[in-house]
């Protein structure tokens, strides 16, 4: 623990390999991100990348970079990071390490509004929209049921995976409803996947990952250690638990709606950046920066290996996120219970 | 006799389930209360009340003579205090860092660890005797030790007022004299105001400075132990005939519950 303080009375406190992981993970990410913007059918160096960015390189650089692979690379770390950043909140709000928006149906929830969309008919535009605002109106319903004076970790949990239940009817009976072509955008839309994105697509979760993230961050960071120790104790010290858990709700769902709506309900990153990053840090408490900026780094990476992975074939990017995120479940539990601690 | 915290006419209930009417309890400063009761009284839920987890449908809790339900929050925290009946450790956290989180109400922003919290953490775990314990992980902990460390942590709070819920429930009676020793530290060195809901009469009239006695949601008696644990009063209250004799070590009321008349084994049969 390093402590910095300021005759002024200003004290920060660090946690060195907290910070540690999470500078490590924003390097890793710009140092991938620089190879992903010089890789593909227009292979450039990484020099040029750069100089590409700095604004100095030729018109067709400047195309290649600014309009093709750069909006791609943006998506990818806002989506990852807004994912993991609202898992790490769930996880920690329902005090349950499977409390991830992919199990709970907000992830489904957004996906019912862009099935909708597929099928009825509707531009890209639409669809982000619809997924978005079904993703936000399942949270709402899912607060609402759950709410009894006051919402508990374990309602919310099994009120969300009710819901994600339904949710999973709904959206296979919308997919017998498609014609072939439609299914198969659609089925490609559910498994999540970054081709083809554009600023459009980029943009809203960017914004509201600067809007959202450093309220969550540095306003209810600290209350959120405390709630993980339960509603009583976090009351008792001065946390306003239900008013706090409503707004980091809301964040949240926010958050992983804007992402589902981006690339799609990709699936596994919201719930495993955040053990990740809490094995990592070795720190105890929610982590949400570290699992943050893990959180791009995996989907950066797992972007990377869905598109050369398969040479001359792209897979879609919630494949990739599926096949490492179940992967590192498993090898979880068999860690676990050869420590004896499962 | 003055009082900082007091439930004014209040109504308690769970959903529809009422627990207590008009019911009226003041905290004497400087006291150390212990509410007693039998099972299902309402001592918990007026503990419960009391440190604003429950708020009365009907009627109030004042502190220092305002509804603590109009104030913020963590203004109230830096002055009322509450040990739950139960907390739950977050994985892998080491004694000194969930001492610390008791310091919350003071910190802010860019106040996160002053000289200050430093100086109080220490000094809470050393009144509670965990300081040799302070990077073990609590995990690890006996449940005697792990109390130890949930009192210093509210201790770390440095409220004037401190509630405790049943404090001694799930430890071995060594361990049970022992936390009640350290509140009773607290409360003679320290001069803080305490209010436990315990289970064990005895115990009860032995710590206390002021009982106050429930049954059905309502209060039966108050006052000092000497007073209020009388043979007619448990009887009344609890159901249970007894003798009450002098504590042959302190002096305070020491409740002996009759012995069982037998009936002959043949009759049983």
């Amino acid at each position: 623990m390093i402590v910095l303080r300021t005759p002024g009375g200003v004290s920060l406190r660090l946690h060195p390999r907290a910070l540690t992981v999470g500078l490590t993970c924003a390097l890793l990410t710009l140092a991938v991100g620089v190879l992903a913007l010089g890789s593909g059918d227009y292979p450039m160096s990484a020099a040029d990348v750069l100089r590409t960015l700095a604004g100095g390189g030729t018109p067709a650089q400047e195309f290649i970079v600014h309009e093709l692979r750069l909006p791609r690379l943006a998506t990818a770390i806002a989506v990852g990071a807004a994912l993991a950043l609202a898992g790490a909140v769930f996880q920690t709000l329902v005090r349950n390490p499977l409390g991830s928006p992919d199990l709970l149906g907000f992830t489904q929830g957004a996906a019912t509004g862009a099935l909708v969309v597929i099928v009825v008919g509707g531009t890209s535009t639409m669809l982000s929209g619809a997924a978005a605002i079904s993703g936000f109106a399942t949270g709402l319903l899912i607060y609402l049921i759950a709410w009894r004076r006051g919402v508990h970790g374990y309602r919310l949990v099994l009120t969300g995976i009710g819901i994600a239940a339904i949710l999973t009817g709904v959206n296979g009976w919308l997919l017998t409803r498609a014609p072939l072509m439609d299914a198969a955008r659609a089925v490609l839309w559910l498994t999540g996947s970054l081709d083809g994105r554009g600023w459009i697509h980029a943009l809203p979760v960017l914004i509201a990952l600067a809007l959202l993230g450093p309220a969550v961050l540095a306003g209810a960071g600290p209350a959120l250690r405390l709630m993980e120790m339960g509603d009583d104790s976090a009351n008792a010290l001065g946390v306003p638990v239900e008013r706090l858990r409503l707004a980091l709700l809301g964040a949240a769902v926010l958050l992983v709606s804007l992402a589902s709506a981006a690339a799609g309900p990709v699936n596994f990153v919201a719930l495993t950046a955040p053990h990740l990053a809490r094995r990592l840090t070795r720190a105890p408490g929610p982590n949400l920066l570290p699992s943050a900026l893990l959180g791009a780094l995996l989907l950066v990476v797992a972007d990377q290996l869905a598109q050369r992975a398969v040479p001359g074939h792209q897979l879609p990017v919630g494949v990739v996120t599926g096949l490492i995120g179940g992967g590192y479940l498993i090898w979880l539990l068999a860690a676990e219970r050869r420590a004896g601690r499962l | 006799m003055r009082s900082r915290l007091r439930g004014d006419a209040m109504t308690l209930a769970y959903e529809r389930r009422t627990i207590s009417r008009e019911l009226t309890v003041d905290v004497p400063d400087q006291s150390f209360t212990v509410v007693i009761g039998p099972n299902a009284c309402g001592k918990s839920t007026l503990l419960r009340a009391l440190s604003r987890l429950l708020r009365p449908n009907v009627g109030a809790v004042l502190l220092d003579g305002a509804d603590i339900h109009r104030r913020p929050a963590r203004d109230i925290a830096k002055t009322l205090g509450l040990l739950p009946q139960s907390s739950i450790a977050p994985d892998g956290i080491a004694v000194a860092e969930l001492v610390s989180r008791g310091r919350y109400p003071h910190q802010g922003l860019l106040r996160q660890w002053s000289r200050e919290d430093e100086a109080v953490v220490a000094e809470s775990m050393a009144a509670t005797g965990v300081a040799d314990l302070a990077d073990r992980p609590v995990a690890e902990l006996s449940g005697g030790q792990r109390q130890r460390v949930w009192l210093a942590m509210a201790l770390a709070q440095q409220t004037p007022l401190l509630l405790l819920d049943e404090p001694t429930t799930y430890l071995d009676i060594a361990h049970q004299i022992e936390i009640l020793d350290l509140c009773a530290r607290l409360h003679e060195e320290e001069g803080r105001t305490l209010v436990a809901v315990l289970h064990d009469l005895n115990q009860a009239a032995r710590y206390a400075t002021h009982l106050i006695a429930m049954r059905d949601g309502q209060v039966v008696a108050t006052g000092p132990p000497q007073t209020v644990v009388t043979a007619a009063l448990v009887e009344e209250v609890f159901g249970l005939p007894c003798r009450v004799i002098d504590d042959p070590e302190t002096g305070t009321p020491l409740v002996v519950p009759a012995a069982r008349r037998r009936a002959p084994i043949g009759v049983m049969a």
